[in-house]
């Protein structure tokens, strides 16, 4: 589902070039977990970032199913984000302007992919039937991230892609926010690549990567 | 300045205002001058000379009201000349300026009004002493003028006879000899009521008539003068000015109860300011020392209202004053070219 | 410590020069609009007098002679003499030159003279002051531009001696008479004392005229009013972060506070002396027009520079002052009573505002009640000004609630998750622009308001002008005798000829003046009417009715139907016209009862109807043939075209200053969304990972603050118009006692409309670039850090 070959990237800051990725290749396949860890600053943030067009690569390739991320324009990018893959950040997931339930249909509906009852579904396996007319800011830190998991998965990507999505939540939630995410992913049968700090989490996927210094360790 | 004079020199093809006070000091081309020896003839003289640029009927009272109050008025008919004739209509180029007075201790009222020749609305007769502009008139048996919101109707008769200063009635004005004709009427008994708003005043009193045309009575450095018209408890008068300029001139008259006269040229008469007392115009001196050494005259002269300046066109003081010192008695004060 | 917060506090502004500038301008705009409207008013106002006239006319007492003949040099002279303070005027036509003669030395000041005292050059030949491009032949001339077009004035003597003039045409009477004068028929026979009447004359409708810049310099004031505090509240919410951390340091609230108003004051005050400065030049590239106007009005010099004038000086500063401290007042308040912890988060973009809505509303509702009462009770100046504050501030206040609601049902039609979002987040985008959107309301209102009055006010003038000087030459004849062969000389020759012919009557004992005319398709055809019955001109000529002016419907409160009671006739209203500037009552009866009730009236004045183009030739006729004097024959066409022409002018100034009113309040949405593009970006991230484009968002930017225009300018439209209905109806009826009809100019509003949404996508399009171009780097930030 996602083939990642000799990618490389780096950032310019303060007249600096910054080399953040030297050489990173990577396959996951179909409704497999991945785990990627690694030391902060170790650039996994940014991998994830290329994988889901939300930026554009130096050198090397992305494939997304067939797909090469690095030939697309902005629009393209827009497209695949909108189209085949889902991210999920450690935070501002939600669209404050609208409601749980809406903000659980946005992205379907944006990717034309809109089913009520597996929204439904989803909203129940989340317990948060209660709350899906508040606005997010009305939530707590971990509600916001199990809705924005949801909002993900409803739109049944081919791949999920997660940056500590559980970074600002306690052990005990993380690990059952976690659970909850794993479970929903082997539903829908999509890949998932998911960025933590935390050995105990990564253990609960299929397989764990470990970055350093901007190549596979 | 003042729109209306403005209007006035917009207007007329000769402008002939603009130096010393009230242009009194141009030069006389094609006017006629006045000249040492002339023998005045009346009626005639009484009416104007238009061949001279400028001309005055000047009268002055002191008035006394049933209720013991002092009142002081004046009555004046300016005519001044663009050209040294007179024509019938609108082409006249006579311009005639009346201004009036009502003075009592703590109130001065004013009026003005212009006029031309030509048309009749001011003039003066050469058959009898009568000059006019609009409703204001003034001959030997009455006088009367009017503003807004006052009025006065006078009875005059005459006393005494008419009264002719320097050298019979030939007036020099400065060293340089700068002259006009100058005759007076200043036994003049008056008999009216004065009209303040709705309130009627009976008075009585006596008002003093000044004649006087020239076409350059002031020198070009002199810049205006203080003229006194005193009538004493005895029943003598005295007429006296000094002209301001590089150096002070002085002119004045005594004016015996039965009319005889003695002139008395540059310096023997002597008029100092001793107080200045701010008015609806500028500074201007209101208490005077007064002397005539060879009368033995030395009286303080001291205004009846300070405040007697005539915000007009024109614009000088003229008012009433009390006499006090060696003579005692009453008169009046013209103070001119105060800035 | 204070040296240190204030250090803190002020180096915010470092950071963020560019809302520091738009808080400066917010003021300095707001002050400039104020400060300019009130510095052409404070103007206007000073040159009323000096703008009187160039020859008086309708301004002083006049005196005719009642022939129409002139009056001869001695029936004036003997007038003076008796104590009438006249001045004579000479008037005539001379190779088709207006010639007036006046006697500068009795005429009234500024008579004559106010528009020749400034060249000062002394003539020193017989001169003419002439408007540019008239000369005369044989006589030196001057230009004056402030003269009206094609006249020369000059001296009696040399008038009558150009026009060859035995006698004088009219007599000014001075304001200031003596106390006793006889009266006038005791000393000259055959004369006519006008009193200076509204009657036709335009004088009262140009007190309307200030009457609408008054209301305009209000209306600006309220408009101002609102950026400032627009622009104070924001630069108060975003840095709320820097007081929580202040305060977490230690500083205590007090010293905060305290710093904070200072700050507002000293940055109220600079913003508001560059406002007057810019003031002053929006003023002084107005004042030509304004000049333009009231010289056209009052044929008068108004002055084309400005004279600096300490009211509108300190009146600008002062309300930028004013203004800044009451904005601040609020914030500060909110600050005072605000927790230690709360709010460190700006919240202008949060749902909270649910509560300050409902109090809004309540409050917007409740000044719309009070506008309510005093349009019912409005009975003068100061209740048609308060009905016009409460008018404005209670739709302002209910502005948020109408827009939201008019969102709330775009939310519900909308189709797509896009634009579901577009409608919710625009909701949620309200608060934060609901001053800038409430000051555009203003200024559209105002618009609409304004635009309207004027217009109203044009259409009526020109319809008045029509009804009253329909007739192509007016002409007066010398005597009765004289008036029998003119209208035997025009029979024939012309399509119709109009008696006018007026007398003194009571009418249910109130003075009035009552008129015989003739059945004449020129009544039909152009008088209009406020209200009638069927036929009314039939029912009238048939004596069966009469047709009053609304003065003495007023006045004598009646209806159609009621009955009027003339001295020996009693008839019911059949019609009510509207007699705009005439303060006296007047009644229209049929021709045969005129007769029957006055046979021996013969009309001296008569209306000419014929066709234009046979003016020229009649007038001719009237002059060379039948030897009328020219100044009989008066060509009104002229007349009607320079009038037109002077309102004209006036829509400039009121173009020229509704523009300035739309820049601004433009202004204060470009202000605002500027403010609001920082924290727009984690509202906008979440999309932009969710695969739209930051062009389309972009876009939807623009898309947003147009649509919030459309909408506000829906709510403005009903209050512009209740705003002309106010000035119109309640306050000029207040200030002159009758009422402008109404009337509605949709193309002109949807013109305003286009003008207002280019204005409103112009000031969005720099915010929405601005988020457009954001880095890909700064939205993904949103997602890690913590803010
Ligand atoms: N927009 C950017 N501009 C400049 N440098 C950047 C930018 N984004 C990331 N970096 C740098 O790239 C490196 C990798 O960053 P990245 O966010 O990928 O790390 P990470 O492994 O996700 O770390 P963490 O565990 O803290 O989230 C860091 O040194 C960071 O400073
Ligand atoms: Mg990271």
């Amino acid at each position: 589902m996602l083939k990642i070959r000799d990618l490389q990237k780096s950032y310019v800051s303060a007249g600096q070039t910054v080399q953040v990725l030297k050489g990173v290749s990577l396959d996951l396949a179909g409704a497999e977990t991945l785990a990627l860890t690694g030391e902060s600053g170790s650039g996994k943030s940014t991998l994830l970032h290329l994988a889901a067009g939300l930026d554009v690569v130096d050198a090397g390739d992305v494939f997304v199913g067939e797909t090469n991320v690095g030939k697309l324009n902005e629009a393209g990018r827009a497209h695949l984000r909108r189209d085949v893959v889902g991210v999920i950040f450690q935070q501002f997931n939600l669209i404050p302007s609208l409601t749980v339930e809406a903000n659980i249909a946005f992205h379907a509906r944006l990717a034309g992919k809109y089913d009520a009852d597996w929204c439904k579904r989803l909203a129940d396996r989340i317990g948060l039937t209660e709350q899906l007319g508040k606005y997010p800011e009305q939530l707590s830190g971990g509600q916001q991230q199990r809705v924005a998991i949801a909002r993900t998965l409803a739109a049944k990507p081919a791949l999920v892609l997660a940056d500590e999505p559980t970074g600002n939540l306690d052990e005990e939630t993380a690990a059952q926010v976690i659970a909850l995410m794993l479970e929903l992913v082997s539903e829908t049968g999509a890949a998932l690549l998911m960025v933590t700090h935390s050995s105990a989490l990564a253990a609960m996927l299929d397989r764990r990567l470990h970055l350093r210094a901007g190549q596979v360790a | 300045m003042n729109a209306r004079v403005l209007a006035l020199l917009l207007l007329w093809p000769l402008a002939a205002f603009g130096q010393g006070f009230a242009g009194l000091g141009s030069d006389a081309d094609g006017f006629a001058l006045p000249q040492r020896g002339y023998t005045f003839d009346f009626p005639t003289d009484h009416g104007a000379h238009p061949e001279y640029r400028i001309e005055w009927w000047y009268v002055t009272a002191n008035l006394t009201g049933d209720d013991g109050a002092e009142y002081g008025v004046q009555w004046t008919l300016f005519r001044s000349a663009l050209a040294p004739e007179e024509a019938a209509g609108w082409s006249s180029p006579q311009v005639w300026m009346g201004h009036a007075a009502l003075t009592t201790e703590d109130a001065h009222f004013t009026a003005e009004r212009f006029g031309r020749g030509g048309i009749g609305q001011a003039g003066a007769s050469d058959q009898q002493l009568s000059a006019w502009i609009d409703d204001w008139e003034l001959d030997f048996s009455h006088m009367t003028a009017s503003g807004t919101d006052w009025r006065y109707d006078l009875s005059l008769s005459e006393t005494g006879p008419l009264v002719f200063h320097g050298a019979e009635g030939y007036s020099v004005k400065s060293a340089g000899g700068q002259a006009s004709y100058y005759y007076s009427q200043p036994f003049l008994a008056v008999d009216g009521t004065l009209t303040i708003g709705n309130e009627d005043i009976h008075v009585t009193g006596n008002a003093w008539l000044d004649r006087e045309w020239s076409s350059q009575p002031l020198a070009e450095d002199q810049s205006g003068w203080d003229w006194f018209s005193l009538s004493f408890d005895d029943g003598d008068k005295l007429m006296g000015f000094r002209l301001r300029g590089a150096d002070t001139y002085t002119s004045a008259t005594w004016i015996d109860a039965d009319g005889g006269t003695t002139a008395y040229t540059d310096g023997a008469f002597m008029a100092e300011p001793l107080e200045n007392s701010p008015t609806s115009g500028p500074e201007v001196p209101v208490l005077w020392q007064v002397q005539l050494p060879e009368r033995g005259l030395d009286v303080t002269v001291s205004a009846i209202n300070p405040d007697s300046w005539m915000p007009l066109t024109t614009q000088y003081w003229e008012g009433p004053v009390t006499v006090t010192g060696t003579h005692t008695g009453r008169g009046y004060l013209e103070m001119t070219g105060y800035e | 410590m204070r040296r240190q917060a204030l250090i803190a506090l002020l180096s915010y502004w470092r950071r963020n020069w560019l809302q520091f500038f738009t808080l400066l301008a917010g003021l300095a705009l707001a002050t400039a609009l104020w400060s300019g409207v009130q510095a052409i008013n404070a103007e206007a106002r000073a040159s009323y007098d000096a703008a009187a006239a160039t020859l008086g006319e309708g301004q002083y007492t006049q005196i005719t002679a009642n022939n129409g003949l002139p009056i001869a040099v001695e029936d004036y002279v003997a007038l003076r003499r008796v104590g009438w303070l006249v001045s004579p005027v000479v008037e005539g036509r001379l190779d088709g030159v207006r010639l007036i003669g006046v006697e500068p030395l009795t005429a009234p000041q500024g008579i004559g003279t106010t528009a020749l005292s400034i060249e000062a050059e002394l003539p020193s030949e017989p001169t003419l002051w002439v408007s540019s491009g008239v000369s005369v032949d044989g006589v030196t001339t001057v230009e004056t531009p402030e003269l009206a077009p094609n006249t020369a004035i000059g001296d009696i003597g040399l008038v009558s001696d150009l026009l060859g003039a035995q006698g004088i045409s009219r007599l000014l009477v001075l304001s200031d008479q003596p106390v006793r004068q006889p009266p006038l028929e005791s000393v000259v026979q055959g004369l006519n004392v006008q009193t200076p009447q509204g009657g036709s004359d335009i004088g009262r409708l140009t007190d309307s005229f200030h009457l609408n810049l008054t209301a305009f310099g209000f209306l600006s004031f309220v408009v101002g009013i609102f950026i400032v505090n627009g622009a104070v509240g924001l630069a108060f919410e975003q840095r709320r972060p820097l007081v929580r951390t202040l305060r977490a340091l230690g500083v205590p609230l007090r010293t905060v506070i305290a710093i904070m108003a200072a700050e507002m004051a000293v940055l109220s005050l600079l913003g508001g002396v560059i406002g007057v400065v810019i003031g002053y030049f929006i003023a002084a590239a107005l004042l030509p027009d304004v000049a333009a106007t009231l010289q056209g009005l009052y044929g008068a010099d108004v002055g084309g520079t400005l004279a600096i004038r300490p009211v509108w000086w300190l009146s600008g500063l002062g309300i930028a002052l004013l203004g800044g401290m009451a904005a601040s007042a609020s914030a500060l308040w909110k600050l005072s009573r605000m927790p230690l912890l709360a709010g460190a988060q700006p919240r202008a973009w949060s749902m909270q505002a649910g509560r300050g809505r409902v109090i809004q509303t309540i409050a917007g509702l409740f000044m719309l009640a009070a506008a309510g009462i005093f349009a019912l009770i409005a009975d003068g100046l100061v209740t048609g000004f308060a009905l016009l504050g409460t008018l404005l501030l209670g739709a302002a206040l209910l502005l948020p609630m109408v827009l939201n609601a008019a969102l709330a049902l775009g939310q519900r039609l909308a189709k797509g998750p896009v634009w579901e979002w577009f409608w919710a987040d625009t909701r949620q985008q309200l608060p934060g622009l609901s001053l800038a959107l409430a000051a555009l309301l203003l200024a559209m209102a105002a618009n609409i308001g304004v635009s309207t009055m004027v217009s109203s006010f044009r259409q009526t003038f020109v319809g008045f002008l029509d009804q009253r000087l329909a007739a192509e030459l007016y002409v007066t004849a010398r005597d009765e005798e004289d008036a029998v062969a003119l209208e035997q000389f025009l029979a024939g020759k012309v399509e119709s000829v109009l008696p006018i012919e007026q007398i003194d009557v009571e009418a249910n004992g109130l003075p009035a003046e009552l008129y015989g005319p003739i059945d004449d398709r020129t009544y039909r055809d152009n008088w209009r009417f406020l209200s009638q019955v069927p036929q009314m001109w039939d029912i009238v000529q048939a004596g069966e009715g009469v047709a009053i002016n609304e003065q003495l419907s007023y006045r004598g409160d009646l209806q159609l139907g009621d009955m009027l009671e003339l001295p020996g006739i009693t008839l019911p209203v059949v019609g009510i016209y509207g007699d705009y500037g005439n303060p006296i009552g007047q009644v229209i009866i049929g021709r045969e009862v005129f007769k029957e009730l006055y046979p021996d009236s013969q009309a001296l004045r008569y209306g000419v109807r014929v066709l234009p183009e046979d003016v020229a030739a009649l007038t001719d006729q009237l002059v060379s043939e039948y030897g009328l004097p020219e100044a009989n024959v008066i060509n009104q066409a002229g007349i009607k075209a320079y009038s037109l022409d002077i309102f004209e002018r006036t829509f400039t100034v009121t173009g020229a200053l509704n523009w300035l009113t739309l820049g601004v309040a433009g202004f204060a949405i470009l202000m605002s969304l500027l403010t609001l593009s920082g924290m727009r970006i984690p509202q906008l991230a979440p999309l932009w990972a969710l695969g739209l484009t930051r062009g389309r968002l972009e876009r939807l930017e623009i898309l947003r603050t147009v649509m919030l225009t459309a909408w506000t300018f829906v709510f403005a439209l009903p209050l512009g118009l209740a705003l002309a209905w106010v000035l119109l109806a309640v306050v000029n009826v207040a200030a002159f006692g009758w009422r402008l009809p109404m009337f509605v100019f949709p193309t002109s509003y949807v013109f305003l409309l286009v003008q207002a949404l280019i204005a409103a996508g112009a000031a969005a399009l720099w915010p929405a670039l601005k988020l457009g171009r954001t880095p890909t780097s700064h939205l993904l930030k949103v997602f890690a850090n913590e803010r």
